[in-house]
């Protein structure tokens, strides 16, 4: 038997003043309509022909790209374009728990996803026959890794320069303490009422990625719409500096 | 995994040059790369080091658990290394289980650091017989450019040092843990591990990748801070001498002083 004494505190920076207006600040001190701090950096590895470091609140995510390149896998192939596969991993260390090695049910699903939100992209007619390999690593989980993950992979994409029509930016909005906000951290993912991650390819406002858990009303459900695609464009903007800051205006 | 595969004429320009004492990236024959080692870098692990040796990069994060003693050790804490070699570390790095290479390098990293007596087991014991500590080193090799073995063990040591661990009471044979007094876990000895390269008959301290991937042979000594030796592993199919052996053993001690440096301060 075991018992705990004290629990780690998940969220940081617990204000206890909770107000009762419709724009209240967030546990960690947000504005409904706020992200987290962001950093993203391009090019960050030696060996992979694109890659991207990318930190969103406590997340800390490496993506790197391989091709396009000869695809062994012969059922796989496609002769008049690319095909794009994504493995997006958890680090043992990266969560609370430490997790198992290997994939799982969830990162199988957020890896499908992952790959079909990026697809869309990607100009995979230029490269018949051959394989876009996309990995994502979470080295340190703190809520919304998915479109963590999918945010770096788009600039390791660029990186390893594949054409595209557009960065991919990812993005959640929720609800949380009865608020619809944006960029869900980790607590808010845990104990709010609604999660909407989505992708989106911010010049032409594609949505590439749509997924939700929860509960919303119809009202809340546009306004969190609303709210994550002004993340994705925030968050696209700072893909184009990840770039540019690596290769020049 | 896929072996790589190395063009003659390359081959032949290493070996050649090292022959002269030379090497490609202008080193001399028993100089490391640039090394830099960051610790704390991964909040949830309760431990943790980014290590990098050249472009070689690993990320360590150590967990501690509460779990059962092994039945033939039951005062004895529990010690678990893993490494993933991430298909994002090279291009014939593949997804999966963890392949030969993978395996051989988590056993010969945990083989230094438990010979080499880094962690003080006996003291993570808490009940005994039934409950102890385990600590869960997970090693992520991000990117690979040759000479895993002393990253990993450098990493591995690092992430160590700076693992905290809840302090636990026992009330009336239950487990009380308490997380708002973290612990460092005990730490005694400090290990070091020296790779070695066997090309064209001359030993060549801290392969890079083209030089891990030409390599006749390898060897890799693990030692203590007093120069004693605590792990060895030869790797490669071409035999070493009864002098090369000796030699390796004598460079490792000098190039184990310059590494120690980078060991974090307690």
């Amino acid at each position: 038997m075991i018992i705990i004494l004290t629990s780690k505190s998940i969220g940081n920076n617990d204000k206890g003043t909770l107000t009762t207006s419709s724009t209240k600040k967030r546990r960690d001190g947000r504005d409904f309509d706020e992200l987290r701090p962001l950093k993203i950096e391009a090019g960050v590895l030696e060996r992979a022909d694109g890659s991207a470091y990318l930190e969103i609140g406590d997340n800390k995510v490496l993506a790197a790209v391989y091709g396009p390149r000869e695809l062994h896998v012969r059922r796989l192939l496609k002769p008049n374009m690319a095909i794009l596969r994504c493995r997006y991993n958890m680090a043992p260390f990266s969560v609370e728990d430490r997790k198992r090695p290997g994939p799982d049910r969830r990162s199988v699903e957020i890896s499908k996803l992952t790959a079909e939100a990026l697809n869309p992209a990607v100009f995979l007619e230029k490269f018949p026959r051959s394989t876009i390999d996309v990995f994502i690593e979470v080295l340190q989980a703190e809520g919304g890794t998915r479109c963590a993950g999918i945010t770096a992979a788009s600039v390791a994409l660029a990186d390893a320069g594949i054409p595209m029509r557009d960065m991919v930016a990812a993005c959640a909005a929720g609800k949380s303490d009865g608020q619809v906000i944006m960029d869900l951290s980790e607590w808010e993912d845990k104990e709010g009422e609604a999660d909407l991650p989505i992708a989106m390819m911010p010049r032409t406002g594609d949505i590439t990625l749509l997924q939700m858990d929860g509960h919303l009303t119809s009202d809340e459900f546009e306004q969190a719409l609303d709210l994550a695609i002004k993340g994705c464009q925030i968050i696209g903007e700072e893909q184009k500096n990840a770039i540019k800051n690596r290769y020049g205006d | 995994m896929v072996q790589s595969i190395v063009p003659e004429i390359i081959r032949e320009s290493v070996t050649n040059l090292i022959k002269k004492g030379e090497r490609v990236d202008g080193r001399a024959l028993d100089e490391y790369r640039e090394i830099s080692l960051e610790t704390g870098v991964i909040k949830k692990a309760e431990g943790s080091a980014r290590v990098k040796i050249g472009n070689t990069q690993i990320v360590v994060g150590a967990k501690p658990q509460i779990g059962e003693p092994f039945p033939d050790t039951p005062n004895v804490g529990v010690l678990i290394t893993n490494s993933e070699l991430l298909p994002m570390a090279a291009p014939n790095f593949e997804p999966g289980p963890p392949d030969e290479r993978s395996v051989e390098l988590a056993r010969v990293t945990d083989r230094c650091i438990r010979e080499g007596k880094v962690v003080d087991l006996e003291k993570l014991t808490i009940i005994p017989g039934k409950k102890v500590w385990m600590i869960f080193m997970d090693m992520h090799i991000v990117d690979y450019d040759g000479n895993l073995f002393d990253a990993a063990v450098l990493g591995c040591l690092a992430a160590l040092m700076t693992t905290k661990v809840p302090s636990t009471t026992i009330e009336d044979d239950e487990v009380v843990i308490d997380y708002e007094k973290m612990v460092p876990i005990p730490i005694n000895e400090q290990p070091l591990m020296c790779t070695m390269a066997k090309i064209g008959g001359e030993l060549v301290v801290d392969p890079s990748l083209e030089e891990d991937d030409i390599l006749e042979a390898r060897v890799s000594i693990g030692i203590r801070a007093d120069g004693s030796i605590c792990a060895m592993q030869k790797g490669g199919s071409v035999p070493f001498t009864h002098e090369e052996v000796l030699k390796a053993v004598g460079i490792a001690q000098e190039k184990t002083k310059e590494l120690r440096k980078f060991i974090p301060q307690a």
